[in-house]
């Protein structure tokens, strides 16, 4: 049965008319067309999928779109303010941490709720935090780099 | 800097439009994009193809755009090759838009691998950039009444000594240029580079970081269905009975039964997934009975003939000349791509024309592919290549999705998107085959290698060539990646550097060997028994930046080295491991790589970089499982690639050599792994393994088989 679901996306209200136990992930790609948000494995596994719920990380591929009624969503085209790219955004650019681009959605947002919850990161914990994210290129080492960046800086 | 920007917007009938508004430069294709000597044999456009190509275009606004059939999988050539035009043109690198792997605007190509883009493809754009450059000085000449011999190009104008100029821009008059210039134009010689060897940003980072680029599953159509195939549980399953009845009654779900075809559509892929659930299918599998354990035997009893290769010297006198003799077989099971995105086609059919939007890297080959096997036959074919989030050879065949979301957009009349969930992905990729290397080898009373027989079967011939001074050599290559039908229980391809890998770990390792026999520093062997220029540079580099101090092997301290010849490039690895009950971690590898003249070093290290890392999971962790011609690898939490918790400290660096052209970048460093690891294992235990992956049953299994 379809229902009306009502959050928050990336800032601005949103609704879609949707089975309650449609994915996030393809509520998301599909009704929204918000692309962003990518399809890696569908089992929870790469973090391909990974979105910000109320800024905590979630799997979009495994959470019913019912559950994130009433809650913010930030998505990697929310991540962004305007034209201001987010200081992560910035440091996978300069650190050469995107190849083919396709893990680097999810990567981004698990790495932002990461500094979000500890601004102070070291080498270790980002390796920990990062470790159910998936990437086939290899760009593990720069976005390491990326994030340690942004890490220091906040550590001012 | 654009990426793409026509893609979406142009098709053929457009292109006369298109063109109208510069000055548009054709080349034969023939004659720019010849392969260097004894790469890819027959390496060039098919007949009928069109052998006038445009290359370049300069607009009325002075932005240059370049046409290139190769694609984007993350590997930065695109930056690398508007390096390569912004030099010849001396325009600034950002003015130039790049339109990659559209076969209604590019010219021919035989598909992105072998690390030629820049090598071969950036060689023919340098010239067709040159020789556009030289037709602007001659343009520039008439319009500045100055003779061409007194004119140069400069930041995008055409200059006199005197100071008068004329911008490119206002020489863009909207003519095709089909003329030759006057006189044939040299490329920029390393001295004068400007923009090539600078360490460009890549042009497509913004749009990656934003969730703005479009891979193939990303595009959107009015009416677009999502199609979920029915699929068999085994390769070679023949299907025998099916039944729809209950996934027609799904709410919007529509069933296409066709031959060797059965297909649930519907407007969102859950909903056609959850149809196809609902489908019951029958299926007769054959009884094969191969499985990881047997598949070598297996392979081994079906050898095709060998060819021989390399033949120097006679082996019987280098066996006689031998004091010692060592004999080794190496293994290598079946590995997957897994790229993070699977193969995806979008296809659209107006009237008799069909576009279609695949994540694949040889756009050309399956315009030819599909144009033949679609029924009824196509007015056209277009193929539009988006994105490609990662391909490593796995996307250079044209798969099933192509093909199928071609004949669903025919029978159902609307855009039709065929995505592979992960099961299917694993399912029918064209695997790394399984493959194995015998090598006799001997050294002679002088510890020099006096014998080599090197015997390589199903993994080909890539960067077995011997650069070791060896009098008496063989190489008996018998088979490559493709294999007769029957040979192995499902597909089998290109995977990054295909057969290189095992190669380069077989022989490696078979150094070693002899090194430890003669308790000599793996190193001083090597360096003694090669008189190879950029091989021992490479090393020596290597060894220098990683601080190596000599020592035979197993010294306990678990380091360990590799070297090989891949596209052209030379690459040295040394590796730094510990083992802990059996499980390697690799603390450090530093890597020394020449590739010839480097256009984007941030760019080339970043491959080398990608290429270690990705190296590891083969050395170390990724499998695919089987029965016959079932996959029991079906997702990421079996074939286990490389994580971060895998991470070594990695040094990478380009060994400096303008005095070449430049070689391959995408693939070298990815060669030296295994074998780099598999020293440093034996150098930290004294066992030898010689079946990648290093696993840890592998490695606590390897007492048993102590080497010599
Ligand atoms: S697609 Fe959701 S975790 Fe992989
Ligand atoms: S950049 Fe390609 S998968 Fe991470």
């Amino acid at each position: 049965m379809k229902e009306t679901i009502r959050f928050t996306l990336n800032g601005k209200t949103a609704a879609v008319d949707v089975e309650g136990d449609r994915k996030l992930l393809w509520v998301l790609r599909t009704e929204i067309g918000l692309t962003g948000t990518k399809y890696g494995c569908g089992t929870g596994i790469c973090g391909a999928c990974t979105v910000l719920v109320d800024g905590a990380t979630v799997r979009s591929c495994m959470a019913d779109i019912k559950g994130v009624a009433g809650k913010r969503v930030t998505t990697i085209e929310g991540l962004a303010d305007g034209k201001n790219l987010h200081p992560l955004q910035q440091a996978f650019i300069e650190h050469g941490a995107v190849q083919c681009g396709f893990c680097t959605p999810g990567m981004l947002l698990n790495a932002a709720a990461l500094l979000e919850r500890n601004p102070k990161l070291t080498r270790e914990e980002i390796l920990r935090g990062m470790e159910n994210n998936l990437c086939r290129c290899g760009a593990h080492k720069r976005i390491v780099e990326a994030i340690e960046s942004v890490s220091r800086e906040r550590r001012g | 800097m654009k990426e793409n920007p026509y893609t979406a917007r142009y098709s053929r009938r457009d292109f006369a439009k298109f063109i109208g508004g510069g000055l548009v430069f054709c080349f034969s294709s023939r004659g720019l994009a010849q392969a260097p000597k004894g790469k890819m044999p027959g390496f060039g456009p098919p007949a009928g193809a069109s052998d006038w190509n445009a290359y370049l275009r300069i607009g009325a606004d002075g932005r240059v755009t370049v046409f290139s059939g190769k694609i984007e999988m993350g590997q930065a050539n695109t930056t690398a090759l508007a390096q390569m035009a912004a030099e010849e043109l001396a325009v600034p690198v950002d003015s130039i838009d790049m339109v990659m792997g559209d076969t209604d605007l590019c010219p021919w190509d035989m598909g992105t691998f072998g690390s030629m883009s820049v090598s071969v493809y950036g060689a023919a754009l340098r010239s067709a950039a040159a020789e556009a450059r030289e037709i602007l000085l001659e343009l520039g000449s008439e319009r500045l009444s100055v003779p061409v011999s007194e004119l140069k190009a400069e930041n995008g104008a055409v200059v006199a000594g005197s100071g008068k100029r004329v911008a490119y821009a206002d020489l863009a008059r909207g003519e095709k240029i089909t003329r030759k210039p006057a006189r044939k134009p040299a490329v920029t010689t390393p001295a004068e580079f400007k923009v090539i060897g600078q360490s460009v940003e890549r042009l497509d980072g913004r749009a990656k970081v934003t969730g703005a680029a479009k891979y193939a599953g990303d595009l959107r159509f009015p009416g677009l269905l999502y199609a979920a195939l029915v699929r068999p549980p085994a390769h070679g399953a023949t299907l025998r009975t099916v039944d729809t009845s209950e996934a027609e009654k799904v709410p919007g779900v529509r069933v296409v039964r066709e031959e060797g075809l059965v297909a649930l559509l519907a407007e969102d892929p859950e909903t056609a997934r959850l149809a196809r659930s609902k489908v019951k299918a029958e299926y007769e599998i054959p009884d094969t009975k191969v499985d990881q354990k047997s598949i070598f035997e297996h392979l081994l009893a079906k050898a095709p003939q060998p060819q021989s290769q390399e033949k120097r010297g006679d082996l019987a006198e280098g066996e006689k000349a031998a004091v010692r003799i060592f004999e080794h077989a190496y293994y290598n099971g079946y590995g997957a791509h897994a790229p993070m995105e699977p193969h995806t086609a979008v296809a659209r059919m107006e009237g008799d024309k069909l576009t279609l939007w695949l994540s694949t890297q040889a756009p050309f080959m399956a315009q030819t592919q599909i144009a033949s096997q679609l029924k009824p036959a196509p007015g056209k074919v277009r193929i539009i290549t988006p994105q490609v989030g990662g391909g490593f050879g796995g996307k250079s065949i044209t798969s099933n999705e192509a093909l199928e979301a071609a004949r669903l957009a025919v029978v159902t009349g609307k855009p039709v998107m065929v995505a592979f969930d992960r099961r299917e992905e694993f399912f029918y990729d064209a695997f790394r085959p399984a493959a194995i290397v015998k090598i006799r080898s001997g050294i002679d009373s002088a510890g020099k290698i006096c014998l080599w027989d090197y015997q390589v079967y199903y993994a080909g011939n890539r960067s077995a060539e011997q650069f070791y001074d060896v009098p008496h050599n063989l190489m008996r290559v018998y088979g490559s990646w493709m294999a007769a039908p029957g040979v192995h229980p499902f597909n089998t391809g290109t995977w990054r550097a295909p057969g290189a890998n095992i190669n380069v770990f077989a022989r490696e390792s078979q150094i070693d060997i002899m090194a430890a026999h003669l308790e000599e520093d793996p190193l001083e062997f090597r360096l003694r028994n090669t008189s190879d220029a950029r091989m021992r540079r490479v090393l020596e580099e290597a060894a220098r930046r990683f601080g190596y101090s000599p020592a035979p092997a197993p010294s306990r301290r678990g380091i360990g080295m590799a070297c090989g010849i891949d596209a052209g490039s030379y690459v040295a690895e040394i590796a730094e491991i510990s083992v802990d009950g059996g499980r390697i971690t690799v603390r450090r590898i530093t890597a020394a790589q020449d590739m010839g003249v480097c256009v984007n070093p941030k760019g080339s290290v970043m491959q080398m970089e990608g290429c270690i890392t990705m190296g590891l999971g083969y050395a170390l962790t990724e499998e695919i499982e089987f029965q016959g011609g079932k996959i029991l690898t079906t997702n990421f939490h079996q074939y286990r690639i490389p994580r971060f918790s895998m991470l070594p400290a990695i040094d990478a660096f380009v060994v400096k050599n303008d005095a070449l052209a430049p070689q391959g970048g995408g693939e070298p460093a990815i060669v030296p792994v295994g074998g780099a690891i598999a020293n440093a294992l034996f150098d930290s235990t004294g066992l030898r393994v010689f079946e990648m992956p290093l696993t840890v049953e592998r490695v606590t299994g390897a007492g048993q088989t102590k080497a010599h």
